[in-house]
């Protein structure tokens, strides 16, 4: 029986500065092979598919098991993490891109410091008084637990940015996942306290007005985070404070 | 008063509690990590943190937290800080909860608890089957805090390369690598504290994320840190196994009533669904009638080798056992067990909630790890502490499950005051250093590096690297022979000699990933030759480390530490005696109550 074999096409870029290119691998195919062990097989035998020695891809990866965020990218089209994608649910030639929303570092990898900047600008935490010793936290009806966390699994991918028709160069928004971090804290009896200061953090350029409601975030989020729920719910809380504020005057 | 600068290696836990506790004492801290710290190997805990909060009434205390931990750990672990850790933990409990952290609730909105290996209590916090991620964070959330007042300052994107010591041999900062523009840059500070996790990458394949290499504890060990216990090496039972990963089926699959069993008949072909109840062999529920499917990890794992190996009763003849959560109703699955069934599903296309899993055990833990004091998580060079999964402190030869992610945070909890204190007791800060000895330091990784880049050779980093992972997950994982040990060190050492003719398929100086992987294997080739050498001489079997050979816990001769050194470039193993003051050690036996 002729052996298996599995082609890649790679978008390759040895560094932000210089010209993307595409590059061909042909493989041989195991059982339940997913992306990661296709860039771990280029990076033991990095000849491409007509027999040019090239690098081993540049990529992020950690967990392989769909829980760190790191291995985002464009598949076949379609950005997804690399670890759960395998082999025998892909067309083939399967195309393999970086994403597109954020600074490009090598190949496949990217930079995503923007998120985790905009999870200090939304002040995405409880601010407790410290670490000594203060008794108990609150009670949490289970009800809120079971809403918060399924929110508190998103892992900074990226997903719903890269598919986001608003985050694009004119525009800073932060994006889905960002916002539904808000809605987390501030559905916390001790987050709830400092609501008002992660609405406003959300009120100006790039908070949640530039949602233009395409609903993409939702489809694309790997840990089916309800992300337009989330929205939906900000976007309330923001209307009523910035209504009240210029009513206040 | 002179400030004093302190650096924390390592986001994960034990970095991350390390990190605010230094930052509350208003020291500037900068934190190092490869990957950002959000994304580091604590989000792979799933199961839960063990606490004795007696919140179901059963009569759980603190006391019996320390005896499962030590009775589990077969009274290897140096028992005073262990106590300390068991009487901190509902603290912990109670910080995390004022921390935001989802776990789950009761009706009353109480935290829930579930029950795990190696203990008769429900003592086990949980947010869902998410647990290290949730954690991970809570404190991550912490840190950003601390980052957005000018506290903390990270340097994600960094490896840590080497200490910087001066002539008295004391850690005056670090080198580390910018892994995109490949610069070494010296960084200097008064202590470091090391919360490096796991030692995964040196088994080839195990449940750790690609950076729990222990490149970074093997650099200290060259350095003059000494590593204990390193062959202590936890095998998980139930892990799905996978060509690039063995991702974890979390012992809380069992803490919630999940079975694991085969057929009677290994030729029974039929689905598992359609066999009924007197043709399965619950074997762990048989042969431990009071733990039953909870016994601990190091006895499920050799159960479940002699079924397969021994008992030839392994799937289709295949190295795995049934799993099965499938009698379980949908809505406690889905509300306890999510995150897990979720990956099963995602990587084997199969429901366990319809159908049972497919394990088999995986390398998963190190209880190992760089030696520290008993008092507050020092390492024997002045200026260096070490936390969490990178240290051997709190589990002896076998940990509880639950009990990792409450070790990181006590200790990295304790490592923070005490590096921040030992900092300014010194008389003299890193600011009197000579520049010459960082310059040295520095001119030492360049030189390094750039041997690496131009050197022409014939062998491949990741063949070596698999190579690796076969010897030591063949010989030195569940059963250890002495004849096999010494061949597996042979090998270690043929590809120590290989690795100095490696040649790098990519010499260029950004975002080289092939520079980083081959500095790093260097060091995972010498470590795996301490677990080895460690395993060789261990002539007994306790906890995790089994020899057929001599099937007995030795106390006479081998209840002590393993303190590895390195002098002159040799391996040199010495021992010391553990600290037993509060429990006399007892036969460990799991069939019967203790």
């Amino acid at each position: 029986m002729a052996e298996k074999n599995v082609i890649l096409k790679i978008k390759r870029q040895s560094s932000p500065n210089e010209p993307a290119h595409w590059e061909e691998f042909s493989l041989r195919w195991r059982p339940a092979m997913n992306i990661i062990i296709c860039l771990r097989d280029i990076a033991e035998n990095p000849v491409t598919r007509d027999g040019k020695k090239t690098t081993p891809i540049s990529y992020d990866s950690n967990c392989l098991e769909e829980v760190c965020g790191s291995c985002a990218m464009v598949i076949n089209g379609k950005v997804k993490m690399a670890c759960s994608a395998l082999v025998d649910h892909l067309p083939q030639p399967i195309t393999i891109e970086p994403m597109t929303k954020f600074p490009l570092v090598r190949d496949l990898a990217v930079n995503r410091q923007f998120m985790f900047d905009s999870l200090k600008r939304v002040k995405a935490w409880i601010p407790i008084d410290g670490t000594y010793s203060l008794g108990e936290g609150p009670r949490v009806a289970p009800e809120i637990q079971e809403k918060g966390y399924p929110l508190s699994r998103c892992m900074t991918c990226g997903l719903c940015l890269e598919v986001c028709p608003q985050v694009n160069d004119n525009n800073k928004f932060v994006g889905a996942a960002i916002i539904s971090q808000v809605r987390l804290f501030n559905m916390h009896p001790t987050g709830a306290m400092h609501a008002r200061e992660r609405i406003q953090a959300l009120l100006g350029e790039g908070g949640i007005e530039e949602c233009a409601n395409a609903q993409n975030c939702v489809q694309a989020c790997p840990k089916s985070i309800p992300l337009t729920e989330s929205i939906a719910e900000v976007n309330r809380a923001a209307w009523k404070q910035s209504l009240l504020g210029w009513l206040l005057g | 008063m002179r400030q004093p600068k302190i650096i924390v290696v390592g986001g994960g836990l034990a970095g991350l509690m390390a990190t605010i506790r230094v930052a509350e004492s208003g020291v500037p801290v900068d934190l190092f990590s490869i990957v950002p710290v959000k994304r580091s190997h604590s989000v792979c805990a799933q199961g839960g943190i063990n606490a004795a909060k007696n919140q179901k009434g059963e009569g759980d205390t603190t006391a019996k937290h320390l005896d499962d931990t030590i009775y589990g750990g077969d009274f290897l672990a140096n028992q005073p800080l262990v106590k300390r850790m068991c009487d901190d933990a509902p603290g912990i409990i109670d910080l995390l909860d004022r921390m935001g952290v989802m776990f789950n609730r009761t009706p009353e909105g109480l935290l829930d608890y579930r029950r795990f290996g190696g203990t008769l209590y429900h003592r086990t916090a949980f947010a869902g089957a998410t647990t290290g991620q949730q954690l991970l964070y809570a404190l991550d959330e912490q840190v950003r805090r601390h980052e957005a007042e000018g506290k903390v300052k990270k340097f994600e994107g960094y490896t840590f390369l080497s200490a910087v010591l001066d002539d008295s041999g004391v850690c005056r900062g670090i080198t580390a690598m910018d892994l995109r523009s490949m610069e070494v840059k010296v960084f200097p500070a008064d202590a470091v504290i090391f919360c490096t996790g796991g030692i995964g990458a040196i088994f080839g394949r195990s449940t750790n994320s690609v950076v729990c290499t222990g490149s970074a504890q093997s650099v200290l060990f060259q350095q003059g840190v000494d590593y204990a216990n390193g062959e202590f090496i936890q095998v998980h039972p139930t892990s799905i196994p996978g060509e690039d990963k063995l991702r974890l089926m979390s012992e809380s699959a069992r803490g919630e009533g999940g079975r694991v069993w085969v057929p009677r008949n290994p030729k029974d072909t039929r689905a598992p669904k359609s066999i009924p109840e007197n043709e399965r062999f619950y074997f762990l529920e048989e042969w431990y009638p009071k733990y039953g499917n909870l016994v601990p990890r190091d006895i499920a794992t050799r159960a479940i080798h002699r079924i397969v190996y021994q008992e030839k009763l392994g799937l289709n003849g295949q190295a795995a056992v049934y799993l099965d959560v499938s009698h379980i109703d949908r809505e406690t699955l889905d509300r306890k067990l999510e995150g897990i069934l979720e990956i099963y599903e995602k990587f084997c296309g199969v429901d366990p909630r319809e159908e049972p899993m497919k394990v088999f055990p995986g390398m998963h833990y190190t209880m190992g790890g760089i030696w520290v004091n008993a008092v507050d998580q020092a390492t024997n060079l002045p200026g260096i502490y070490a936390a969490g999964e990178c240290e051997y402190q709190y589990h002896g030869a076998n940990r509880l499950g639950a009990n990792s992610l409450v070790s990181c945070i006590f200790g990295g909890g304790l490592a923070g005051p005490a590096a921040v204190k030992y900092a300014r007791n010194l008389e003299k800060g890193t600011e009197s250093v000579p520049s010459t000895v960082f310059d040295r330091e520095k001119k030492r990784q360049d030189d390094k590096n750039q041997a690496l880049l131009s050197q022409d050779g014939t062998e491949n980093p990741m063949t070596i690297w698999r190579e690796l992972g076969d010897i030591m997950t063949e010989h030195v994982t569940v059963t250890r022979i002495n004849k096999n040990l010494q061949l597996a060190d042979g090998h270690l050492q043929a590809l120590q000699a290989r690795y100095r003719k490696i040649n790098l398929s990519d010499r260029t100086k950004w975002s080289n990933q092939t520079l980083n992987f081959a500095r790093e294997l260097e060091n995972m080739l010498l470590l795996a030759r301490v677990i080895t050498l460690g395993a060789l001489a261990r002539n007994e079997s306790r906890g995790a480390h089994y020899k057929p050979d001599f099937p007995d816990r030795d106390d006479a001769n081998w209840l002590k530490t393993t303190r590895a050194k390195y002098v002159n470039g040799e391996i040199q193993l010495t021992y010391e005696p553990v600290d037993i003051s509060l429990i006399p050690p007892r036969v460990r036996k799991y069939d019967a109550a203790k």
